[in-house]
């Protein structure tokens, strides 16, 4: 088995993080944002991964399979939320319900 | 009997307490047998005791009746105890007496009107706290009574509260003996700290072994006591708020500001002779406070025009005179006199509030006339308060009194012929003023009809104060009290002459008043009234100015203090922590924009920050 290239599997997740961050950061649709959290989740569950097999631990896997669990929960809250969000203001935009203003 | 006293003050409180709470439910009867019931048991129970106690066996007697432990910190216990001795037994006799005349004058005073159970309630609780301050066996205690009958004198002076004008007058009256009250309290602790008690034997007892006569500390200590006693009795330079006081009803003037309350000062000072012994400028300056507040007053009576601040400047003057007779050493001869006053000045006062209410609330004097033939009641009242007051001699409780006084202030040691001089002046202008006061309600011709009728209930107390104006006189009070105050050193006999003097004057007052005022009638004429120059009689009219003085001096300043600080530069460090908090409150409220993207991006920045510090320090 050919050695992880442990730099480039890091960079990629760290890459995948950011352009998760930023999907959530930039995008109002929910839905979108909810994907980009996605993306998020498994930035972090590669980067465990990557670890996990540098230093020949099945810790990383174990933790992939927490975050895939975690990620389905996630979506599941998220897209009853979404729906909810949706059924009561007829959009799907985030910025629209800001009614917690301080 | 002697361990019923404990009953003397707590059946007022009690009436106090059972109005108090059966307000808006008692029937007005009800309240009527409550507030007069409680103080008429307690004049008993006062009676009573002072036959067990006022025999010849019991002379110099003290009864003691420590009732419970009140507090004790450190060295210091207090106890919460009673003592009668002749002084006290003599004064609770004329608080219950007294007292429960006005109250049973004030049932007619009062009928139909409003308030009358809160009326009768603060009356009790009046009573109740005038007995403490006088049975009290230490200073603590005595003064809480003194605190009391302030209280209680506050509360009544406004009784009739939805006039913004008696308000004033009962703010004023707080205020004003309120500073000297200040200094009484800071006496109190001098005297605690040095001596280590309060129990006012005790307390003579180490002072007059600890200290000698003219050491700073006995003259502080007494000092402060007579600014306290000055400020209750009206004395110069805090008389400024018993004329005002004249806004209350006319039962609460007869009976707290003419007979007793206006005289705890005096009952101050004699009950703490052996500290004022040991004090002899503050002796002297008691002395001279009191001959120059008794001409002062009196001349100020001579220039007002309602009926009521005239006794109340009367009232003034003649505790002048107590005072004056307190600084030379006649204990007795003043005592003796508080207590005539307390009959006669009683008496005026409630005469006069018989005119006042028949004539339907008028008070100037210049308003009546000619009265003697339809208030034949309050007329004879009235005359036989006017010649008490004025001393006429021989036949009057007042002319024994302040003869006893004046011939005592010349012997004296510590008097002498400047302090005489002034009282007998004082004399005269005494019976000057008062029967102005009575040529011109009761003589002359009549410029207002009375209308309705004075009921019994009135007349009654006024016929008893009127027997006791002029017997009164009989009662050997200077010499029971005696056993309890020390008697004066005489230095210089008094010849016959003065004598002469002393008896003549009062009538030379009355025949001068009768030629000014009923013969020529220079008041009716719209003249003014005395011989003297308009500007003076103006400064006796406002009592000296000393009003004007006051508010230049002290109720201006104050008031532009206030002014200036409005914005509470004091409070600042506190306002400055609230506003701060405010402030931060609205900036970081402002982060809580309700939106998610903000608080993703807030997160995620945190979370860089975090890491950037944990990586690179």
């Amino acid at each position: 088995m050919t050695p992880m290239p442990v730099m480039e599997g890091l960079l990629l997740a760290a890459a995948l993080f950011v352009l998760g961050l930023l999907g959530v950061l930039v995008r109002r649709n929910i839905l979108f944002m909810l994907m980009s959290l996605e993306i998020m989740l498994n930035a972090a569950g590669l980067a465990f991964v990557v670890a996990g097999a540098r230093w020949g631990a099945p810790d990383g896997q174990a933790m992939f399979l927490i975050i895939l669990a975690v990620a389905a929960a996630e979506v599941a809250v998220g897209l009853a939320l979404a729906l909810q969000l949706f059924r009561r203001t007829g959009t799907v935009d985030a910025d629209a319900v800001a009614g917690l203003k301080g | 009997m002697r361990e019923l006293l404990w009953l003397v003050p707590a059946l007022p409180l009690t009436g106090f307490l059972a109005l108090a709470a059966g307000a808006g439910r008692l029937p007005r009867p009800a309240v009527g047998v409550v507030g007069v019931g409680s103080v008429g048991l307690s004049l008993l129970t006062a009676l009573a005791i002072a036959a067990d106690f006022a025999g010849p066996a019991a002379e110099g007697a003290v009864f003691r009746q420590p009732l419970w432990q009140w507090l004790a910190v450190g060295d210091v216990a207090v106890r919460f105890g009673l003592a009668l001795d002749a002084l006290s037994l003599t004064m609770i006799l004329v608080v219950t007496g007294v007292g429960f005349l006005v109250h049973l004058y004030s049932l007619g005073f009062l009928a139909g009107q409003e308030g009358l159970n809160r009326f009768f309630a603060y009356m009790n609780l009046f009573v109740a706290a005038m007995l403490i301050l006088v049975l009290a066996d230490g200073l603590l205690l005595l003064y809480v009574g003194w605190e009391g009958v302030g209280l209680c004198s506050f509360l009544l002076i406004g009784f009739r509260y939805r006039d913004p004008a008696t308000v004033r007058a009962a703010r004023k009256a707080f205020v004003v003996t309120r500073v000297g009250d200040a200094g009484l309290v800071i006496g109190l602790i001098l005297l605690v700290v040095s001596l280590g008690t309060l129990d006012i034997a005790a307390l003579t007892e180490a002072a007059g072994t600890r200290w000698a006569a003219g050491d700073a500390l006995p003259v502080a200590a007494a000092a402060l006591l007579l600014a306290g006693a000055v400020g209750k009795s009206a004395q110069l330079p805090l008389q400024v708020w018993l004329p005002d006081a004249m806004a209350g009803p006319t039962p609460v003037s007869a009976l707290i500001h003419a007979a007793t309350m206006v005289t705890a000062g005096v009952y101050l000072i004699a009950r703490m002779h052996g500290l004022f012994a040991l004090a002899p400028p503050v002796q002297t300056a008691v002395a001279v406070i009191g001959a120059v507040t008794l001409l002062l007053a009196a001349t100020g009576a001579l220039a007002q025009t309602d009926i009521k601040r005239i006794l109340a400047y009367s009232t003034i003057s003649q505790i002048g005179y107590m005072v004056m007779a307190l600084g030379v050493g006649a204990y007795g001869a003043a005592i003796f006199h508080l207590t005539t006053h307390a009959w006669f000045k009683a008496l005026l006062f409630l005469a006069a509030g018989v005119v006042i209410r028949r004539l339907g609330d008028e008070h100037d004097v210049r308003g009546m006339g000619g009265l003697y033939r339809h208030l034949p009641g309050a007329f004879v009242a009235f005359l036989v308060g006017a010649a008490s007051l004025a001393a006429l001699p021989l036949i009057t409780a007042g002319g024994w009194s302040k003869e006893l006084i004046l011939t005592q202030v010349w012997a004296a040691g510590g008097g002498g012929p400047f302090l005489w001089l002034a009282g007998t002046l004082g004399a005269f202008l005494t019976a000057l003023y008062i029967f102005r006061a009575v040529f011109l309600v009761f003589f002359g011709p009549e410029r207002t009809v009375p209308g309705g009728a004075t009921p019994a209930t009135m007349l009654a107390p006024l016929a008893v104060l009127a027997v006791l104006a002029v017997v009164g006189g009989a009662f050997p009070v200077p010499a029971f009290l005696a056993g309890s105050l020390p008697v004066p050193a005489t230095g210089r006999a008094a010849g016959w002459l003065f004598g002469a003097i002393a008896f003549g004057l009062p009538l030379l007052g009355i025949y001068v008043a009768y030629e000014i005022y009923l013969r020529r009638r220079t008041a009716a004429a719209g003249r003014r009234e005395a011989p003297v120059p308009a500007r003076l009689f103006g400064l006796w009219q406002r009592g000296w100015g000393f009003d004007a003085l006051y508010t230049a001096v002290a109720v201006r300043p104050v008031g532009w203090f206030v002014r200036v600080n409005r914005g509470d530069a004091a409070d600042a460090l506190a306002t400055g922590a609230t506003a701060a908090g405010t402030a931060g409150h609205r900036w970081l409220s402002r982060t809580q924009t309700g939106r998610l993207r903000w608080y993703a991006g807030a997160l995620a920045g945190g979370t860089a920050l975090v890491l950037a510090v944990a990586v690179l320090a």
